[in-house]
C-alpha cells in the first residue's frame, strides 16, 4: 500500500526487538523476510539429508548385487529420500520463496496474516522432525512416498513408521495450506495502488493459482492419512480387502493430491523463469496474458488427470482413454509456455548469468521431462514402463531438472535482495555445469534402464547386458550432482559474508523488490514507488514512455 | 482498489480446504455405503433422536445471526445474550452426539467392526471436532465479551467464527441428509 510509511509503533517495535537475543528474534519472528529465510535454510538442510539418501542408494544400484544396503535399508533410504524431497524440500523451498517475495514484490509491508505465517513455517519445521523421528523410534516408514495400500497397512507394515509417516504429512499439510491461505489474502488485499491483476509479477501469479490448487489438493491428502491412520490405530478397514475395503480407493484419494502435487510443485518454478528471463534477455514477457492464463488453464486440468498414474490397475478402457486424454491436454498450455519463453528470449540480448543459464537449462530439461510425461499418458506405453526407472527418469527431469534448476535460477537472482551481496559467478559456473552434466549423466540413462525393464524400488538387479554400466553411470553422475551442491554451498558461504555488494538493483530488473535495499528493512519500503504497468521500475526510469 | 476485510478472507480460503477434506470423507462414506456387511446405518442410527439435536445445531446458526445484528446495533448485553445461547447450542448438539457415540459403542459398533462403523465415525468424529473447535471460538468470544471496549474491534473477528460456525453447521445439514435420511 503507499499508505506504508514508518509508524511509530512500528519504530518501538524495532526498539524492543533489539534488547531481544538473536535467537529470540528468530524464534518469536513473524517478519515474512525472516521466516522466508527460515524456509529457505531449512529446505537446504533436508535438500542435504535427502541428496546423501539419494548418494546411499546410487551406491546400493553401482553395480550389479551389491550388498551396501540390505532390501529393508533401501526401502526405508528411497522412501524417505522421495517423502523428504516433495514434502521438505520442493514444497516448502518454493513457499519459502514466495513467502519471502511475494510482500515485497507487491510492495507491502509483510503477509496478510503474519503470526499465520510463522506458525505454518514451525507446524512445517517439526513434522519434518517427526518424520525423521521414526529413524530414532526404529524404524523409517517403508512404503515408498505415495505408500500404497494394502503394503502401508498394519498387516504389512507392522513397525510404526508409516504412522510416523503420517503424522508428519498431516502437521505439513496444515502448514502449507495455512500458508496458502495466507498468500491468497496477501495477494487480493495488500498489494499497492496500482498493481492490478494484469499488471502483477508473474512469480505472483504463479504463487496465487498455485495456492488455490493447494488449497483444492492438500486436504485431500489429509483426509487420505487421516484413514490409514484410523486403519492402522484403530483397526479399521478403509483400504484393505480384509472387511470389504479397497486399495484402489487409496490410489484414487491419493492422487487426487498427488497429480496437483506435481503442478504446486512446479507452478512458482514456472513464476522464477518468467522473471529471470525476461530480466536477462532485456524484454518484457512474450504474451503475459497467455502465460497468466495458461497458468490457470494447468491449474484447472491438474485437478481432473490423478488417474493416469492408475493405468496399470485396469479401470477399464473407458476411464483410461477419458484420463489419457486430459493428462494429453495439459501438454497444451504447458507448450504455450515454453514458446512464451523462447520468444521472450528471441531477439534479446541474453545475458548469460548464472541465473540464465540455469533458466535455458530448465527449458532444455523440462521439456525433455514433459515429452517423456506425454508418452504416460498413451495408456498401453504407460503399461509398458509403469514402475520402471523410465518412470524414475521422467519424474527427476520434471522436478529436479524441472522444478531444482528453476529455483536455482531464482537463488542466483534473488540471493542479492536477500543478503545484499552477489553470489559469485565464477563459482556460480562451475556449480551449474557440474550440476547440469552430473544430471543428464545420472538421468539420462535411466530411460534406457526403464525401456529395457529395470524396476523401480528393488535395491539390487541381476547383470543383464548394458545395466551394470549404465548404473554406474548413474551413480557417478549422482556423485557430480553431490559436489556441485558442494560448491553451490560454499559459494552461498563464502559470498554472503565477502560477495561483491549488490546494491538495490544488480540486475536492472522492473519489478518492486528491487526497489528497496539489500537486504531490504524490516518494513520493506518506505513507500512503494507508484505502479503504472507491469514493469514498474522500467516505468520510472522511461517517464517518457518509448520501447525496451 | 477494493479490500476484503482479513479475517473474513482467509475464513473463506479456509473454509473451502474444509470444503474439500470433508467432501473427501463424504466420499469414503458413500463408496463403502452400497455393500456393508453387519451393522449399517439403517441398523444401528436413531434419525428421530438425532434430528432433536440437528434442530439444536441448525438454531445456533440462527441464534448467532440475531447475535450479529445485535453487536452491529451496539446492544452489546444483548449479543452477550444470544452468543451464550449459541454455545450453549453447540455444546448440546456435542453432548447429544457423545451420547450417541456411547450407545454405539455398547452395541460393539466401532471403526474396527465394519466399514459403517469405520466410515461413519470418521466422518461425523471430524464433524464434532470442528464443532468443539466452533464451541472454543465461541467461548472466546463470549468471555472477550466482557473486557472494557468490546465491540470496537471485534466485528470482523466475530463475523469471521461466524462464517466458520454456519459453515459447519451447512456440512452437518449434508451429513444428517447422507447419513441419517438416506438409509
Amino acid at each position: 500500500m503507499s499508505d506504508i510509511p514508518i509508524t511509530p509503533d512500528l519504530l518501538e517495535e524495532s526498539a524492543r526487538a533489539a534488547d531481544r537475543s538473536r535467537w529470540q528474534e528468530w524464534i518469536a519472528t513473524v517478519d515474512h523476510k525472516k521466516i522466508g529465510t527460515l524456509y529457505l535454510i531449512t529446505t537446504l538442510a533436508f535438500f542435504c539429508v535427502g541428496g546423501v539418501e539419494a548418494l546411499l542408494i546410487r551406491i546400493q544400484l553401482a553395480w550389479p548385487g551389491n550388498t551396501f544396503l540390505g532390501p529393508d535399508a533401501y526401502n526405508q533410504i528411497f522412501t524417505m529420500h522421495g517423502t523428504t524431497m516433495v514434502f521438505l524440500v520442493v514444497v516448502p523451498l518454493l513457499l519459502g520463496l514466495a513467502n519471502y517475495l511475494t510482500p515485497l514484490m507487491i510492495g507491502a509491508r509483510d503477509m496478510a496474516l503474519p503470526r499465520l505465517n510463522a506458525f505454518s513455517f514451525w507446524v512445517f519445521l517439526f513434522g519434518g522432525i517427526l518424520l525423521y523421528f521414526s529413524f530414532v523410534a526404529g524404524h523409517a516408514p517403508s512404503a515408498g512416498w505415495f505408500s500404497y495400500a494394502p503394503l502401508s497397512e498394519k498387516g504389512y507394515s507392522t513397525r510404526n513408521g508409516l504412522d510416523y509417516w503420517a503424522l508428519a504429512l498431516l502437521g505439513i499439510g496444515v502448514g502449507t495450506i495455512s500458508t496458502a491461505i495466507n498468500l491468497i489474502v496477501t495477494i487480493i488485499n495488500l498489494r499497492t495502488e496500482g498493481l492490478t491483476i494484469r499488471r502483477l509479477p508473474l512469480f505472483v501469479w504463479m504463487v496465487f493459482v498455485n495456492s488455490f490448487l493447494i488449497i483444492a489438493a492438500l486436504p485431500a491428502l489429509n483426509a487420505s492419512l487421516v484413514m490409514l491412520l484410523i486403519d492402522r490405530q484403530l483397526h479399521a478397514h478403509f483400504f484393505t480387502q480384509l472387511g470389504g475395503g479397497s486399495p484402489i480407493l487409496w490410489q484414487h484419494f491419493f492422487w487426487s493430491f498427488g497429480h496437483p502435487e506435481v503442478y504446486i510443485m512446479v507452478l512458482p518454478a514456472f513464476g522464477i523463469i518468467s522473471e529471470v528471463i525476461p530480466v536477462f534477455s532485456r524484454k518484457p514477457i512474450f504474451g503475459y496474458g497467455f502465460v497468466a492464463a495458461s497458468t490457470v488453464a494447468i491449474a484447472l486440468l491438474s485437478l481432473g488427470v490423478w488417474a493416469h498414474h492408475m493405468f496399470a490397475v485396469g479401470l477399464g478402457h473407458a476411464w483410461e482413454y477419458a484420463f489419457g486424454a486430459s493428462s494429453l491436454l495439459i501438454a497444451v498450455p504447458t507448450g504455450v509456455k515454453i514458446f512464451n519463453w523462447i520468444a521472450t528470449m528471441w531477439g534479446g540480448s541474453i545475458r548469460f548469468t548464472t541465473s540464465m543459464l540455469f533458466a535455458i537449462a530448465f527449458l532444455l530439461t523440462f521439456t525433455i521431462g514433459g515429452l517423456s510425461g506425454v508418452t504416460f499418458a498413451t495408456v498401453p506405453i504407460d503399461w509398458q514402463v509403469t514402475d520402471t526407472y523410465y518412470v524414475v527418469a521422467h519424474m527427476h527431469y520434471v522436478l529436479f531438472g524441472g522444478t531444482l534448476f528453476g529455483v536455482m535460477a531464482g537463488v542466483y537472482y534473488w540471493f542479492p535482495k536477500m543478503s545484499g551481496r552477489m553470489l559469485s559467478e565464477r563459482w556460480g559456473k562451475v556449480h551449474f555445469w557440474l550440476m547440469f552434466i552430473g544430471f543428464h549423466m545420472t538421468f539420462f540413462v535411466q530411460h534406457f534402464l526403464g525401456l529395457d525393464g529395470m524396476p523401480r524400488r528393488v535395491y539390487t538387479y541381476p547383470n543383464r547386458p548394458g545395466w551394470g554400466v549404465m548404473n554406474m553411470i548413474s551413480t557417478i553422475g549422482a556423485f557430480v550432482i553431490g559436489i556441485s551442491v558442494l560448491v553451490l554451498l560454499a559459494n552461498i558461504q563464502i559470498s554472503r559474508r565477502s560477495g561483491a555488494l549488490a546494491g538495490d538493483n544488480p540486475w536492472n530488473a522492473w519489478t518492486l523488490e528491487w526497489a528497496t535495499s539489500s537486504p531490504p528493512p524490516e518494513h520493506n519500503f518506505d513507500m512503494a514507488p507508484p505502479v503504472r504497468g507491469p514493469r514498474p521500475l522500467w516505468d520510472l526510469a522511461h517517464p517518457q514512455g518509448g520501447r525496451t | 482498489m477494493r479490500r476484503f476485510d482479513t479475517a473474513k478472507l482467509a475464513v473463506a480460503v479456509f473454509i473451502g480446504s474444509e470444503a474439500v477434506f470433508f467432501g473427501f470423507l463424504i466420499a469414503a462414506y458413500l463408496y463403502y455405503s452400497g455393500a456393508i456387511h453387519g451393522p449399517t446405518a439403517r441398523s444401528s442410527l436413531d434419525p428421530a433422536r438425532t434430528l432433536i439435536f440437528t434442530i439444536c445445531l441448525i438454531a445456533s446458526s440462527g441464534t448467532l445471526w440475531i447475535a450479529e445484528r445485535h453487536l452491529a446495533a451496539a446492544r452489546h448485553t444483548a449479543f452477550r445474550a444470544w452468543l451464550a445461547a449459541t454455545t450453549l447450542l453447540g455444546a448440546v448438539f456435542l453432548a447429544g452426539q457423545a451420547m450417541e457415540y456411547v450407545g454405539l459403542i455398547a452395541k460393539t459398533i466401532t471403526p474396527e467392526r465394519n466399514l459403517f462403523g469405520a466410515t461413519f465415525f470418521t466422518l461425523t468424529g471430524f464433524h464434532g471436532l470442528h464443532v468443539l473447535c466452533g464451541v472454543i471460538a465461541l467461548a472466546i468470544l463470549l468471555v472477550l465479551t466482557f473486557r472494557p471496549g468490546f465491540g470496537t474491534r471485534e466485528g470482523s473477528g466475530v463475523a469471521a467464527v461466524a462464517m466458520y460456525w454456519h459453515f459447519v453447521d451447512a456440512v452437518w445439514i449434508v451429513i444428517f441428509s447422507l447419513v441419517y435420511l438416506a438409509v
